[in-house]
């Protein structure tokens, strides 16, 4: 378990952003966590209120995506979703090859923030 | 009332930890040592697979290991007493080593004097996956009683490593551990994975392993 952690670090991006564009209060938080990388956003939520109690962050919702896992072929340069899996090999959508690079889905992301 | 505006962040949450692992491998190529992050699950056999690999590699190299436990130091005594510079890293409750504790554990390492180090991470298959340390190479442990089945609850951790060494062999005739299963599984989540089945116990697979390790420091170009 270290959401504590990465709650910290999200809300720290977060001030920063709002200093920088000089808004008073943020509402909502969108998070982009990849398919294969691990966040519980319930914790996320309950340990972002409790540490941005008295910031200007206090009270934002916040939300997350999931970008699935995306490939593209070496072979033949199709780019397809995936599901990776233990069950079975990544073959590419297109061509069937296995020379595949992952280029999304690992994604660990502070996206964007509404904020007034 | 205020329109709300909606501002583009793209911000790396664990950009600040990465700043910190490339100033580790910084600080790791003035002394050209090679480091390596080695996790498992609790009672794998990380402790006796850096005993062993110290064994096969003390002619060769200089080994040094930072014990990253949550809360003792009984891994950091068994080291010191086979005679192995070792330096505990208590990370205090928290789930795995991070680039900040290891740069900040650095200066208690006689870096000048070692080749490898290698970084004994908290047990656990969840969360040092996510996390570089400032390791060159991530390898993991996975313990034949722990079955073949892991690579399917922990995918990120098979996709993160160089290298698995499945130790407990001698295990082997007591279960139902299915080694090709355990194969097809690894090689589906991780095409390049490199797999030693090895034991610490009776020495099998060890040889095969450290060879390859040694290989991988001389080709980092470290030394």
């Amino acid at each position: 378990m270290h959401e504590l952690a990465v709650t910290h670090e999200i809300l720290e991006i977060v001030l920063r952003y709002a200093r920088r564009n000089r808004v008073s209060r943020v509402h909502r938080i969108t998070l982009e966590i990849g398919e294969l990388s691990d966040l519980e956003q319930p914790w996320i939520q309950r340990y972002f209120d409790a540490i941005s109690r008295g910031s200007l962050a206090e009270g934002a919702v916040i939300e997350v995506e999931t970008p699935p896992c995306r490939f593209r072929c070496d072979a033949c340069s199709k780019e397809f979703v995936m599901r990776l899996s233990a069950d079975e090999p990544v073959l590419c959508a297109g061509c069937g090859s296995k020379e595949v690079r992952m280029i999304s889905g690992a994604e660990y992301k502070v996206k964007s923030m509404e904020a007034t | 009332m205020k329109k709300v505006k909606l501002i583009q962040i793209g911000e790396d949450i664990e950009a600040d930890n990465r700043a910190e692992a490339v100033r580790v491998r910084g600080i790791l190529a003035d002394s050209s040592t090679y480091m390596m992050n080695l996790m498992s699950s609790p009672g794998a056999g990380k402790t006796s697979l850096i005993l062993k690999t110290v064994e096969e590699l003390k002619r060769t190299l200089r080994i040094a290991v930072v014990e990253a436990d949550m809360d003792s130091q009984v891994d950091a005594d068994k080291l010191s007493a086979a005679g192995v510079p070792a330096v505990q890293l208590r990370t205090g409750g928290f789930c795995h080593a991070d680039a900040h504790m290891i740069r900040r554990t650095l200066p208690a390492l006689e870096l000048d004097r070692t080749d490898l180090l290698i970084l004994e991470n908290v047990g656990n298959l969840i969360c040092p996956a996510q996390t570089d340390t400032g390791a060159h190479i991530n390898v993991m442990i996975l313990s034949v009683p722990e079955g073949d089945d892991k690579p399917l609850k922990y995918p990120l951790m098979f996709r993160r490593c160089e290298a698995l060494v499945v130790n407990k062999t001698d295990y082997l005739e007591m279960g139902d551990f299915d080694m090709e299963e355990l194969r097809r599984r690894v090689v589906n989540l991780n095409p390049d994975m490199q797999i030693f089945e090895v034991s610490c116990k009776t020495g099998r697979g060890l040889a095969d392993w450290s060879d390859w390790l040694l290989g991988k420091i001389g080709a980092g170009g470290a030394r």
